[in-house]
């Protein structure tokens, strides 16, 4: 019985990345390379202030200083930074009002993906900030949400229209020097959103950007920024698709996100990057730096996340509790098979009074895959009656992958209590055989057990985004997820 | 002359005076492992809260004849030592006059001598196994100073009704001391022993033991190991306790940290072969600036092992108390069972614990899990008591050394588990209830 399992299982997790095509639009680009007049190309192309090329200049000699992590837990060639693309852009009419006037090649990728965009527009209530290749092609419901003053466009528009809020808020939760990958960003950011949300708003619907990469050989520098202010409420979705490719590209984004008094920031990512075939050619370098700061009284920002793609993944959602009462959570389904590689987890900073973090993270690892949980939970002497929880379980599928948990856990207040289990275990053959006396057949028994393996953190997933979750864990998983 | 300095030309020194001596290529190793690894520093994942380069930093006296009288030693020899044998280090040196061997199926010899003899093989074979599980120039110091350690072999199907007690002496009144006791331990076929190990400082100076312990598990056999590192808070160590099972055997080991400087302890427990058992505890219960770093390595490397693991940490004061627990499954090591825990209980506002229980395995077919907690006393356990009569002093004392008692009933030995509970009592000031 075991075998058939198995058999199961493989054919699951072997199935075929479903989003591998190119589009063929012509893309404005940089030359090859990095250096100083690269930063400057990109901060010209885009028109930019004088205050954000010397942040760029100032990020990029930094970036020169410092060296490339060794420490996470996987492997690969050493990147040539010399040999990859930073600035792409599809050959545009630049700002377009509405829908009609995407480039037709273009409509029918997003047709492809099922997120056509008038679709979108009429039936889902989902405003879409589509970027492709590093600039904002089409912003939708802008003008409803604008109305109750919330921003919501791509970051280089912001920097033109909002400079005050840019200036203020870039890199105030990620410092340009932060890490190797985020001063990279900072130096080479081409687009991404931003988002602030005024003081006492509840934003009417899920704000939503899919991030495509496009033209070979380029980097995708995504630079995100969400701001909530006093008593507000965002839920942010972010969904990513890439074509297929043999080289592999990097993917090095950065996230900020800022919750004032009684703010509440929840983002929602789900993560579909080529992953690479299954001799682990090509696929995606995921290396993004996400962090989050409750710096008002009673706020509250959570990090919901489902990874199935990307060939390696670098990636640690964090928030900093910094206000009194402030709550971050932390919820993860990372699925590897094949010769994926992922470094996932989180780091809860509690530095406010009653602080409380949750983190629960799922992993799925098959093939020859390797999945790492790695999370700081550190409390600081000042933050009394603290309170953490931590859960990872991890869910091996095969005898070739490995399951690895590295938390740490760091406690100078004695008033707060911190938890942490996890806990790895296969499929059982009890539960399989349960099933099937039950006239459940075995592919639908694994379906139901990976399911709700991964079902307290999928149940996190805002409904509008939960089908578009749902189909991409199935990709993953085709065969099993019923 | 500073510490490094003076190690390159000890070691020279030692290598032409030894020059016969079938240590000599182990150590030539490990002088390079070390001279290319130097001390570790807070960079070293292995040593990220733990910062060592200070104690080498300090002017150790090395030239000193540290030798104590027997008579010295009976102010801190473990109870019931007029049954046990006891093996005796100073200043890193094994002395066979201060050590007493009781039981005649023990055989206990210089490391020199039973590299050259009919041990030669069991020697060359087990000596610097620890080496696999360090990444880190200490580890490789000891073996380059790899001279007046201790062999020690019991007998193939004989069991050992006393245990071994050894004693690592620092003579620390004139200077500051510096040692590198050294051990083989190899437990024959069906063999049966209980080993104490303790740490003592004579003299107001600091002392700093960069100890290796190893022990080799024969099939069947039965091995018990207790720590107990109760010093001065004058006495760093590092002390490496190296356990490899390589024929289906069982494990028990028990780790007690109550007083010192620095302290990291590493334990490794090596499952080489299928059907191996181990049983890991461990207790630090800490005040004032000690700083206690636990780390311990369970590999299983054979299929159908099982450990259980289990360490308690009780900080007060400014003390520092860090786990690190490791458990490794290697491909082939289906069927494993591996588990581990580790509870903490902060007592003071000063006190700080940095966990990191950390899983990596690499086989379907295993059940593994680690649970970790940090925290203060349950408010609503004291009030229950206090509700009862109990003064609030005496509902903490109690709750803390129920909480204790979970480790402290593993030790099997009873002079000695009676022994701990007196030092655990009298350090949560327990009034005898």
């Amino acid at each position: 019985m075991n075998d058939v399992v198995l058999s199961n299982i493989e054919k699951t997790v072997l199935s075929d990345y479903k989003y591998g095509f190119v589009t063929n639009i012509r893309a404005d680009e940089a030359p090859m390379g990095l250096n100083e007049d690269i930063v400057r190309f990109i901060s010209a192309k885009k028109n930019e202030p004088q205050w954000m090329l010397e942040w760029r200049l100032k990020a990029f000699r930094q970036w020169l200083k410092m060296e490339e992590p060794v420490w996470a837990n996987v492997k690969f060639p050493p990147i040539n930074y010399q040999d990859i693309i930073y600035y792409s852009a599809p050959k545009q009419r630049p700002s377009l009002n509405s829908v009609d006037d995407i480039d037709p090649e273009l409509k029918r990728t997003f047709d492809k993906l099922g997120i056509s965009l008038d679709e979108q527009k009429r039936i889902s209530g989902v405003a879409v900030d589509v970027v492709v290749d590093s600039v904002s092609i089409a912003t939708t419901f802008k003008e409803q949400l604008s109305k109750l003053g919330i921003i919501f466009c791509s970051i280089s528009e912001a920097i033109q229209k909002h400079p005050d809020l840019v200036k203020k808020y870039m890199g105030s939760v990620v410092p340009a020097t932060d890490n190797y990958f985020a001063a990279l960003n900072s130096a080479v950011f081409s687009d991404g959103s931003f988002c602030f949300i005024p003081k006492g708003v509840r934003s009417p619907m899920e704000l939503s950007t899919y991030f495509r990469i496009n033209a070979e050989n380029t980097g995708q520098f995504e630079r995100t920024l969400i701001v909530a202010e006093e008593g507000s409420y965002v839920s942010y979705l972010e969904g990513c698709t890439a074509p297929m490719r043999d080289e592999n590209q990097l993917h090095a984004a950065v996230v900020e996100l800022v919750a004032h008094e009684k703010a509440e920031i929840k983002y929602s990512t789900v993560q579909n990057w080529y992953p690479g075939d299954k001799e682990g050619k090509g696929g995606i370098y995921n290396f993004v730096t996400k962090r989050g700061i409750c710096l008002g009284d009673h706020s509250k920002i959570s990090w919901t996340q489902v990874e199935t793609g990307s060939a390696i993944t670098w990636k640690y959602p964090s928030v900093i509790l910094k206000g009194n009462h402030s709550i971050g959570e932390f919820y993860s389904v990372a699925v590897t098979n094949n010769h994926q590689q992922a470094d996932t987890g989180t780091k809860m900073t509690h530095i406010g009074k009653n602080t409380k973090s949750r983190i629960v993270s799922k992993g799925i690892s098959a093939g020859v895959s390797n999945n790492s949980y790695r999370g700081l939970v550190h409390i600081n002497k000042n933050a009394s009656n603290s309170r953490n929880f931590s859960q990872c379980d991890s869910l091996l599928l095969g005898d070739k992958c490995g399951a690895h948990t590295f938390p740490y856990i760091e406690v100078k207040n004695n008033s707060s209590i911190v938890e942490h289990e996890a806990t790895t275990s296969k499929i059982g053959e009890d539960q399989v055989f349960y099933c099937n006396q039950r006239g459940i057949d075995t592919e639908t028994a694994v379906a139901l057990i990976i399911n709700g393996f991964a079902k307290e953190v999928m149940n996190q997933l805002p409904m509008e985004f939960a089908v578009e979750a749902q189909k991409l864990l199935a990709i993953s998983l085709e065969g099993s997820v019923g | 002359m500073n510490t490094l300095t003076y190690f390159q030309e000890q070691f020279n020194q030692l290598q032409r005076t030894d020059a016969a001596d079938g240590l000599i290529a182990i150590r030539k190793t490990a002088s390079d492992a070390f001279n290319k690894l130097g001390i570790p520093t807070t960079r070293n994942e292995e040593w990220k809260y733990t910062r060592i380069g200070g104690l080498f930093n300090k002017e150790y006296q090395f030239d000193i004849n540290p030798a104590i009288t027997s008579k010295e030693l009976d102010d801190f020899r473990l109870p019931a030592h007029a049954q046990a044998n006891e093996i005796v280090f100073v200043n890193g040196l094994f002395s066979s006059t201060l050590s007493t061997i009781r039981s005649s199926d023990l055989i206990v010899l210089n490391l020199e001598d039973a590299a050259k003899n009919e041990y030669r093989d069991i020697v060359t074979k087990n000596l610097g196994h620890s080496v696999h599980y360090a990444n880190d120039g200490i580890n490789a110091l000891n073996t380059a100073f790899a001279h007046g350690g201790v062999f020690v072999q019991v007998k193939k199907g004989k069991s050992l009704a006393n245990p071994i007690y050894i004693y690592h002496v620092s003579n620390a009144r004139s200077g500051n001391s510096f040692s590198q006791p050294r051990g083989l331990i190899h437990v024959d076929e069906n063999a049966g022993v209980q080993i104490v190990e303790t740490f003592v400082t004579l003299g107001e100076q600091e002392s700093f033991t960069n100890q290796i312990l190893e022990i080799v598990v024969q099939k069947d056999a039965r091995v018990e190991y207790y720590k107990i590192q109760n010093d001065k808070s004058t006495a760093s160590q590092v002390s490496t306790t190296h356990i490899r099972q390589v024929e289906k055997s069982f494990t028990h080991s028990v780790v007690i940290s109550l007083d010192g400087n620095i302290i990291r302890n590493n334990l490794n427990v090596v499952f080489d072969a299928d059907h191996c058992e181990s049983h890991l505890y461990g207790l630090y219960c800490l005040q004032n600036n000690t700083h206690v770093d636990n780390h311990t390595v369970v590999d299983n490397a054979k299929p159908s092992c099982f450990s259980n693991e289990l360490y308690k940490g009780v900080v007060g004061d400014n003390a520092t108390g860090i786990f690190n627990g490791k458990i490794f499954v290697r491909k082939d090591a289906q069927k494993t069972n591996a588990y581990q825990s580790n509870k903490n209980i902060l007592i003071s506002e000063t006190a700080s614990v940095n966990a990191k229980p950390q899983l990596e395995i690499f086989a379907d077919d295993v059940k593994c899990s680690h649970g970790c907690t940090v925290g203060s006393l349950d408010e609503e356990a004291q009030f229950y008591l206090v509700s009862r009569g109990l003064s609030k002093q005496s509902a903490r004392a109690l709750l803390l050394q129920a909480f204790a008692m979970d480790i402290l009933e593993n030790i099997k030995p009873e002079p000695i588990r009676k022994y701990v509970e007196q030092l655990i009592s009298e350090r949560l000031e327990i009034d005898v209830l």
